[in-house]
């Protein structure tokens, strides 16, 4: 009866237990940028932290780049995905295209950037694979590929990992929208499929994936790992620059670095609302374009080129993944042999005790958040369908708020908060800032099949005598395994991945895998790199797989399940 | 009238528009039937018998049943049965949990297990407690649906097409097996249908409800 009483205000508490860190943290910015830390034994306010700010040489360059690699990335990302829908959709490519979403999609983000990063660097694979052969080097070239000032590979890092991400929610919101229809008249009128597919169907998708366009702006604006690996180092990102103050040893530099976390977040919300006008300018265009009545002549060629430039984004992570297992077994590997001399387990040996304690704080930290991200998630789906709560877009806002607002701008506050009430820095609050996170994307994971459920099932059950509680745990939830187990490992996922909160909060001392493997991104050693990047994509895909397992076996007997 | 299903003055009205009024008395072993066009609200009255009409409906009138108001009950507690087009077996249990989950508490578990074996002998399905029913045919499908229906005691039964969706000989048998499963047990039944052999078959009242 406890339960019944407490469902209705689930959703309630959810949104104070996701937005509260959110908030909060903002508070703890504003209130030192203007130089307020009592902590510290500074009392403001004083314009002085973004005095110090704005005298910084390398501001210009790092907001520059900062605002360059989120908006370039997410034209191109999107310009991908649209153009490989556009011209593949429904088709049998398109469905393979699907089944590798998952893995691509789970492998996290610092261990992509190293592998990208093993790739492309000048004694990388594609060097030594063409080398000396076509190019005569015997040395690798002194060429700064990885980490260029342009921060040109830290973008083309970015799109391949955000393409699978983009094209998830595209497939999923492809699934509400009569698509078949429309693609059999703008055929039948004389379209080609990519010309077509952009003038009908990509306005009507367009309005329903704009939140996750966001996100992936918002994210590539201010990502901080793949940043550190990927991304210029004189000056580096206005996040990562941020970070750097907020690890200073002199409390003041705190200030400096709160002033500049208000900077990255105005920087954010300006670039949306650009982005927004954007939209109107190109929808403007689209309309004018869709007026000439040009039918696509060269949509082949798009089409083909679009598919390639995806399949050769999926391979870039797939054979950087096979570069980092092939360094964390390298013996000796002189330039340009394209495999090493020796295959060695020295490297595991050498860094068991670190990977296992790493391992074994990573999935404490990710189990304990998932199971609660479930719990808030089943009981406000649940909840909603009780008592026909609906959700309405103004609550997709708020669900989506924590991906949108930097994570630069409100953790160093939350950190500086903490400080300042005397709260401990440990592996609870990682835990907390880590849900902040993990809750949308295990929500937005299992609210359509939950959804989905056919509601007379719960009718029949109800005629049967069951209570609600009885349906919930003996029919729903069991039908439900698969979707369940699926949102799992994705929480699970992007908990491995968090690194940020996990350095902020942990205040340093939280060691999981992904916060050891960045930090080994200063020191080079490619060997230790390759054995905690393969470390930390194991810990993202396994839960995937087992999440398809899993309901396999459990339902063997059970046809009507097995595909559901 | 004391036993029995009883519709009193229902009203139902979606967003301010009325939907369909009636006022009808099934007694025990009597078949109600209610036909019309798809929209025109049937399967909406019998989420309104059931309790599960959803929040954009508003519906006035009571729903009373073996003399019971039950009309603002909790769909659990209504002891009214349903049959839906599609069999809706739970796809998780095997033949014999999903009779056991609507078997009314009560019994130990080794007369339990007799009276979902007795059940499924009934209807000729003897010896298939354990199947997997994603793996019975839609004759047996249909048959353990009424079965598992059955075993819960309803007082009354509801129909929203059940036969619309087998093929003509079974659709016969099926319904023949249904009906007299009801009239043997002195069911009030309510059915919904647009198809005149169902109503016809069902030997009772038909009401006609017309688009408004």
């Amino acid at each position: 009866m406890k339960t019944r009483r407490a469902l209705p205000f689930l959703p309630v508490l959810t949104l104070i237990v996701m937005l509260g860190p959110v908030l909060a943290g903002l508070l703890g910015t504003v209130l030192p940028a203007f130089g307020h830390l009592p902590a510290a034994g500074l009392t403001g306010p004083t314009l002085a932290p973004f005095e110090a700010l704005f005298a910084w040489v390398g501001l210009l360059r790092a907001v520059w780049l900062s605002v360059a690699v989120g908006v370039v990335t997410t034209v191109f990302a999107l310009a991908l995905v649209a153009l490989i829908t556009a011209g593949w959709s429904g088709t049998w490519v398109y469905r393979i295209l699907e089944r590798a979403l998952s893995p691509l999609l789970s492998v996290p983000h610092a261990a992509a950037a190293f592998g990208f990063a093993f790739l492309i660097s000048p004694s990388g694979w594609v060097s030594r694979a063409v080398s000396p052969a076509l190019t005569g080097w015997d040395r690798p070239p002194d060429l700064l590929i990885v980490q260029d000032a342009w921060g040109m590979s830290m973008m083309a890092g970015l799109i391949i990992k955000e393409v699978p991400f983009l094209m998830l929610i595209m497939m999923a919101s492809l699934g509400q929208i009569d698509t078949k229809r429309s693609a059999a008249i703008f055929q039948a009128l004389g379209y080609g499929r990519v010309t077509g597919w952009l003038k009908t169907i990509f306005p009507l998708v367009y309005a329903q994936i704009r939140l996750p366009v966001y996100v992936v702006l918002a994210y590539g604006m201010s990502v901080v790992d793949v940043a550190v690996i990927l991304g210029p180092n004189t000056p580096p990102t206005l996040s990562v620059q941020i970070v750097k103050w907020m690890s200073d040893p002199d409390l003041a530099m705190r200030l400096q670095a709160a002033a500049a976390a208000l900077l990255q977040l105005s920087l954010v919300l300006g670039v949306l609302m650009f982005w927004r006008v954007g939209e109107r300018v190109v929808g403007q265009l689209g309309a004018m374009w869709i007026a000439t009545g040009s039918l696509g002549k060269s949509d082949t060629i798009v089409r083909v080129s679009a598919l390639g430039a995806g399949v050769l984004g999926a391979l870039m992570i797939a054979l950087g993944l096979a570069s980092l297992a092939v360094w964390s077994v390298a013996g000796y590997w002189g330039f340009p042999d394209f495999l090493p001399d020796q295959f060695t387990m020295r490297n595991w040996d050498r860094h068991a005790v670190g990977t296992m304690s790493a391992l074994g704080e990573t999935a404490i930290i990710a189990l304990t958040v998932v199971l609660v991200a479930l719990a808030l998630t089943v009981g406000c789906l649940e909840a909603e369908y009780r008592y026909d709560l609906r959700v309405s877009s103004r609550g997709m806002w708020l669900l989506y708020l924590p991906l949108l607002v930097p994570q630069t701008a409100f953790l160093p506050g939350l950190q500086t908060l903490m400080l300042t009430v005397g709260a401990d820095v440990g592996r609870a609050p990682v835990m907390f800032a880590h849900l902040v996170f993990v809750f949308p994307y295990v929500f937005l994971a299992l609210a359509d099949p939950f959804r989905a459920w056919d509601s007379r099932i719960g009718t029949i059950a109800a005629a049967l005598g069951a209570r609600p509680d009885r349906i919930l745990w003996q029919v729903r939830l069991p039908m439900l395994l698969g979707p369940i187990l699926t949102a799992v490992a994705v929480g699970i996922a992007v908990s491995v991945g968090q690194y940020l909160p996990t350095l902020l909060i942990g205040g340093g001392r939280i060691e999981t895998l992904t916060t050891e493997a960045v930090a080994l991104a200063s020191a080079g050693d490619r060997r230790a790199i390759g054995v905690y990047g393969l470390m930390q994509t194991a810990a993202a895909l396994i839960p995937f797989a087992l999440a398809l397992a899993v309901p396999a076996i459990i339902w063997r007997k059970r046809r009507g399940l097995r595909h559901g | 009238m004391d036993k029995g299903l009883s519709l009193q003055s229902v009203e139902i009205t979606k967003d301010g528009a009325r939907l369909l009024s009636l006022s009808e008395d099934i007694a025990p072993g009597e078949v109600l039937t209610i036909m019309g066009p798809s929209g025109v609200g049937k399967s909406t009255l019998l989420a309104f018998v059931t309790g599960t009409l959803g929040p954009d409906f508003e519906a006035t009138g009571r729903v009373m049943l073996d003399g019971h108001d039950i009309t603002h009950a909790p769909p659990y507690a209504r002891r009214v049965g349903i049959l839906f087009q599609d069999d809706l077996l739970f796809p998780h249990f095997s033949v014999g949990a999903n009779l056991a989950f609507g078997l009314r508490p009560g019994g130990t578990k080794v007369q339990r297990l007799a009276k979902i074996e007795a059940a499924l002998a009934e209807v000729g399905l003897a010896g298939f407690a354990d199947r997997d029913p994603a793996t019975l045919s839609g004759g047996q499908k249909a048959r353990v649906a009424l079965m598992r229906m059955l075993l819960s005691e309803p007082c009354a039964l509801l129909l929203d097409e059940p036969f619309s969706r087998l093929d003509a000989t079974l659709r016969s048998q099926v319904r023949e097996l249904v009906f007299s499963h009801a009239k043997a047990r002195s069911l009030p039944v309510l059915l919904v249908t647009h198809d005149a052999e169902d109503a016809a078959a069902a030997h009772g009242k038909i009401v006609s409800l017309l688009p408004i």
